[in-house]
């Protein structure tokens, strides 16, 4: 029986694997995937309809100061609606930009601070989990929102206080939800194929109207006010529409000619006839509503074979971006790290070598899932792999996992495993809350603008942060398993030892010549090598903490459990590295405010301190050594 | 060798030490770090790394207390444990290479920058479209330059740099037939024009000056914010005070008067550095990404030409695309508007020195661990056989 234990394990991973890899069913009659993969132009990138609809739905479900739990239910990707139906991100989204009236009414919009809710005359009883509210809900006094947003927003970001980071994020996200509507189609428009029809079939007599009316001749008056009300609806559009969804000419590469709705359809006074994207767009939006999903699905298939002339490439990225968000590899990645973690936890105490090769296979699996995804991300984006906070943290683990993967195939102990699963859990955790702030495939800013640099500064030191952090949670397998357990004997220990300083050397060698060439790339930019920048200073203060704890080994300062609490500590210097400096509010480097980071940063900071009290503990009271 | 020697030596060569000193500059780092929210990043550079001490003043007095080494100190003593130690130790052999190239390089890059924090000029050259400049100006520093115009083919240009208006030290200069003396100076300071006549009467009594408020402020450590100070000069003859004006840079011209058969100027700039050639703004590129405020790329084409005309080319600045010409090196740092770009110039001569440290680092720390790392593979190869 034991010995199917490594084959179950591997065949339970692949298992997880395959069911995230089956291709996405339309949840009803209505081509919804076909509608998902459309490409548009948003943040400065060409994307499936697919992305600008789960981002849209997590920036207004959530926002990143929210408690865990609460998120994770917004996170089942499904939207439940007044009359009890439960909505696909896709669903919803067609119904926002089409059927704007009926999304009015779903509790997506999130407001948790009580003093922001007393602006709408609102009670969190009335609101989805107490927190999420309809548009309908809060429309009434809009107004007041915006006034006290703009009370706030003169404030410095880092000293807002609660009420005004909450009513300046609301602010935006109100602002994202109305501009969203706008992209398509108007909002307020019963028929808007209907309207472009019309206005299609007074074109001519209007114009002619509105010369004569210029010239001072005798004009048509009511053609020309019809004209011009046309023309002031669809330039509203244009200004508030912000997904660019109208792709350029045929051929035509520059991303500058992707426009909405609205600006394409204020050409129409120069070309004379409507563009026929915003024709498709008025009649997926007119079938959906009517609910007649053969003529919905029909004009994705003739729009998309009619995109397919002018922009191939654009299709197949926006197909492949499409799977990958259902795929969701790090989701599953994340299901296979713990397992991992808990066959590698068992190897200690039941059939090692059994569990333990599960808990490798889990591991490898893990790792090569992650790898996948990391590339199709690269790919998608035509980057090196750490372009920002989110990226970066997978890439930590990535680099943590791979090191432990090495010293598994070495040591074949599980405590390779055991940290893997640890790091490869923790870090795709924390990627998984950094998502909650919209799209992680974001435009370069111009200074970070440069491929080479992200390729070298960045994954050194990514690497460097990864192997520290591999050397703490090394640390803290022994000291656990030598106090709580007694399944620490000298040779394991010895070998931890062993593991600790061989990764603390790789560490010190990433993080200095990485910490270096940052410092040649701030020299290439700015000016100065080095400029005592917060993010330089956490960078620094690794590579001097890894220097001491290799410094304090050499001279003989420190012995075995000393050389734990080092790396211990390590852990400590690496976070505050990592996402403390960006509490701090100052420097050219800073990707950005994250609140609730701060207290969590914190506790990760007091549990540390604690594993390393408990290290100091007298030899007498750990389990592991007595005599 | 004696007792004393000898402890000494230990001292300084010993691993100990190198721990302690490391773990110092550590705190020094992380303090720093924190304080950079209340001071600024250059005042902390001041008071942390370019110092001796870490000085505390006792609250209410201006007694300062030493209550921490500063970067001089413990980089110094950094270098010299370095060094000794490496000198005590030398022992020529592949084992020691790596450590030894590796703390070669670390030395390199501590002697750089220091040198950088000695040598290290820093400029900002701001350019419209169309404009031609051949002079840099500073950014942190300002001076009183006072003009004399009088022959029409050139200008006789005295220059004081603020620090001397700041100590109000009454200045002579031969060019000048008059005395500078500075009355009053703000390091910082909002100039308003004067709203009515019951107003304080301003300390100016000739130019601009009386027309305007001036409101004295504390200095700003913000990195997006500058001091802009201000200052009131008194002009004084054989015969006689000329009057008092108000300076600023934040005063568009500078204002003329006559005085001795000749024409002047009077006003308050930041602080020139005219260089042998020039450059002319041709055009600024500002793009974003589209649909969003994300700049994408800056970029500013300019003529330089030198005045021997040895040298009369275009050249393209962008972001991480500096333009390294007479010792000097030009950054795309800024813009203001559509059609100014503001770029950053530096003079370091040794700003070669990170690249050969980084890479005798580099390759130091590889020797090393690829050393161990062999040893360590041969010896499990050994043990599982």
């Amino acid at each position: 029986m034991k010995r199917f234990i490594p084959f179950l394990l591997l065949l339970l991973g692949l298992a997880l694997i395959g069911r995230s890899l089956l291709p996405p069913r339309n949840p009803a009659k209505f081509d919804v995937i076909g509608f998902s993969r459309l490409p548009v132009l948003m943040n400065g990138r060409i994307k499936p309809m697919d992305t600008v609809a789960r981002t849209s739905l997590l920036v207004l479900c959530n926002n990143v100061s929210n408690d865990p739990a609460n998120n994770d239910a917004a996170r089942s990707h499904r939207i439940a609606t007044p009359d009890d139906r439960l909505l696909t991100p896709n669903e919803w989204f067609l119904d926002l930009v089409f059927d704007g009236a009926k999304a009015d009414t779903y509790q997506v919009i999130v407001i948790d601070n009580p003093d922001v809710l007393s602006l709408f005359h609102l009670q969190a009883e009335e609101g989805l989990g107490k927190r999420r509210f309809s548009f309908l809900q809060i429309r009434k006094y809009l107004p007041e929102l915006e006034r006290q947003a703009q009370l706030a927003e003169p404030v410095d970001s880092q000293a807002r206080n609660a009420f005004q980071r909450s009513v300046v994020q609301l602010q935006s996200n109100v602002i994202l939800y109305l501009r969203l509507k706008e992209s398509l189609v108007a909002s307020d428009s019963a028929d808007f194929l209907g309207d472009l029809m019309d206005f299609q079939k007074i074109l001519p007599a209007g114009v002619e109207a509105v010369r004569a009316k210029e010239a001072k001749k005798t004009y048509d008056e009511a053609a020309a006010r019809q004209l011009l009300d046309y023309g002031e609806r669809f330039d509203h559009m244009g200004q508030l529409g912000y997904i660019l969804a109208v792709a350029p000419a045929a051929g035509e590469s520059d991303a500058n000619g992707w426009r909405n709705a609205g600006t394409a359809l204020m050409e129409t006074f120069q070309t004379g006839a409507v563009n026929p994207h915003v024709m498709a767009y008025a009649g997926l939006a007119h079938t959906w509503r009517a609910d007649r999903p053969d003529e919905f699905n029909e004009i994705i298939r003739l729009y998309r074979a009619e995109l397919e002339k002018g922009f191939p490439a654009a299709l197949a990225k926006c197909d492949a971006e499409m799977r990958y968000n259902n795929v969701k590899p790090f989701t599953t990645a994340k299901m296979l790290y713990v397992v991992a973690l808990f066959a590698a936890l068992f190897s200690w105490l039941y059939w090692p070598r059994e569990f333990g090769r599960g808990a490798f296979s889990l591991v490898a699996l893990a790792w090569l899932l992650t790898t996948a995804g990391i590339l199709t991300r690269m790919w998608l984006e035509g980057r090196p792999p750490v372009t920002n906070l989110y990226s970066a943290s997978l890439f930590v683990g990535w680099v943590a996992v791979a090191f432990c993967l090495g010293l598994e195939y070495l040591y074949r102990n599980g405590i390779g495993s055991a940290a893997a699963g640890l790091i490869g859990f923790s870090t795709l955790l924390i990627a998984s809350y950094l998502e909650l702030g919209g799209d992680t495939l974001e435009m370069m800013r111009a200074v970070l603008d440069s491929n080479f640099w992200l390729s070298t500064h960045v994954l050194t030191v990514v690497a460097g942060y990864g192997a520290t952090y591999l050397a703490g949670f090394l640390a803290l397998i022994y000291i656990v398993r030598g106090v709580f357990t007694k399944s620490l004997d000298k040779a394991t220990a010895d070998t931890l030892a062993r593991m600790v300083y061989g990764i603390v050397c790789f560490a010190t060698l990433f993080s200095l010549i990485g910490t270096i060439l940052g410092g040649i790339w701030a020299d290439q930019s700015w000016g100065r090598f080095w400029g005592w920048d917060p993010k330089e200073n956490g960078a620094l203060i690794i590579v001097i903490w890894n220097a001491i704890i290799l410094h304090a080994r050499w001279g003989g300062l420190v012995k075995q459990r000393g050389l734990m609490c080092l790396a211990v500590f390590g852990n400590i210097v690496t976070s505050w590295s990592f996402f403390g400096v960006n509490l701090l509010g100052v420097g050219l480097h800073n990707y950005g405010f994250v609140e609730a980071t701060f207290w969590w940063l914190l506790a990760f900071v007091a549990s540390q301190l604690v594993f390393i009290a408990i290290a100091n503990l007298p030899l007498a009271k750990w389990r592991s050594f007595r005599a | 060798m004696n007792d004393t020697v000898r402890q000494f030596r230990d001292f300084f060569v010993s691993l100990r030490l190198t721990v302690v000193l490391l773990a110092l500059s550590m705190i020094l780092v992380f303090a720093a770090t924190l304080d950079q929210v209340n001071l600024g990043i250059w005042a902390v550079q001041e008071k942390y790394f370019h110092s001796l001490f870490v000085l505390w003043r006792i609250p209410g007095t201006a007694i300062p207390l030493p209550v921490f080494p500063g970067g001089y100190l413990i980089g110094g003593f950094l270098l010299v444990n370095l060094i000794s130690a490496h000198v005590y130790r030398f022992k020529l052999t592949w084992r020691k290479s790596g450590i030894f190239l590796t703390h070669a390089g670390l030395i390199l890059l501590l002697i750089g920058e220091l040198l950088t924090g000695l040598w290290q000029e820093e400029f900002q050259l701001r350019l419209k479209e169309g404009e031609t400049k051949s002079y840099a100006e500073s950014y942190r520093y300002n001076e009183l330059a006072i003009i004399n115009t009088t022959d029409p083919k050139f200008d006789d240009v005295v220059a004081i740099p603020d620090q001397l208006l700041a100590d109000q030290t009454p200045i002579q200069h031969p060019h000048l037939p008059f005395r500078v003396m500075t009355k009053e100076y703000y390091p910082n300071a909002d100039l308003r024009m004067r709203a009515s006549t019951g107003d304080n009467p301003s300390l100016a009594t000739a130019g601009l000056g009386p027309q305007i408020t001036v409101t004295p402020l504390p200095l700003t450590y913000k990195q997006d914010e500058r001091n802009w100070p201000a200052a009131f000069v008194e002009l004084v003859g054989p015969e006689g005070s000329l009057g008092t004006w108000l300076v600023s840079p934040q005063l568009p011209a500078p204002q003329a008067f006559e005085y001795g058969g000749h024409s002047w100027r009077i006003g308050m700039r930041a602080q020139r550095a005219y260089k042998p050639f020039s450059l002319q703004l041709e055009k600024f590129s500002h793009d974003v990404y589209v649909g969003t405020d994300i700049p994408k790329n800056f970029s500013s084409r300019l003529h330089l030409q030198t005045a021997d005309g040895r040298d009369d080319r275009e050249v393209l600045i962008y972001m991480n695309n500096p333009l390294r010409y007479a010792g000097l090196t030009f950054y795309q740092a800024s813009y203001d508007g559509e059609h100014t770009t503001i770029l950053q110039v530096v003079r370091n001569p040794s700003w070669r020195l990170p690249y050969i440290s980084c890479a005798m680092v580099a390759l130091g720390l590889i020797v090393q661990f690829g050393i161990h790392l062999i040893g360590f593979i041969g010896k499990r190869r050994a043990a599982t056989a």
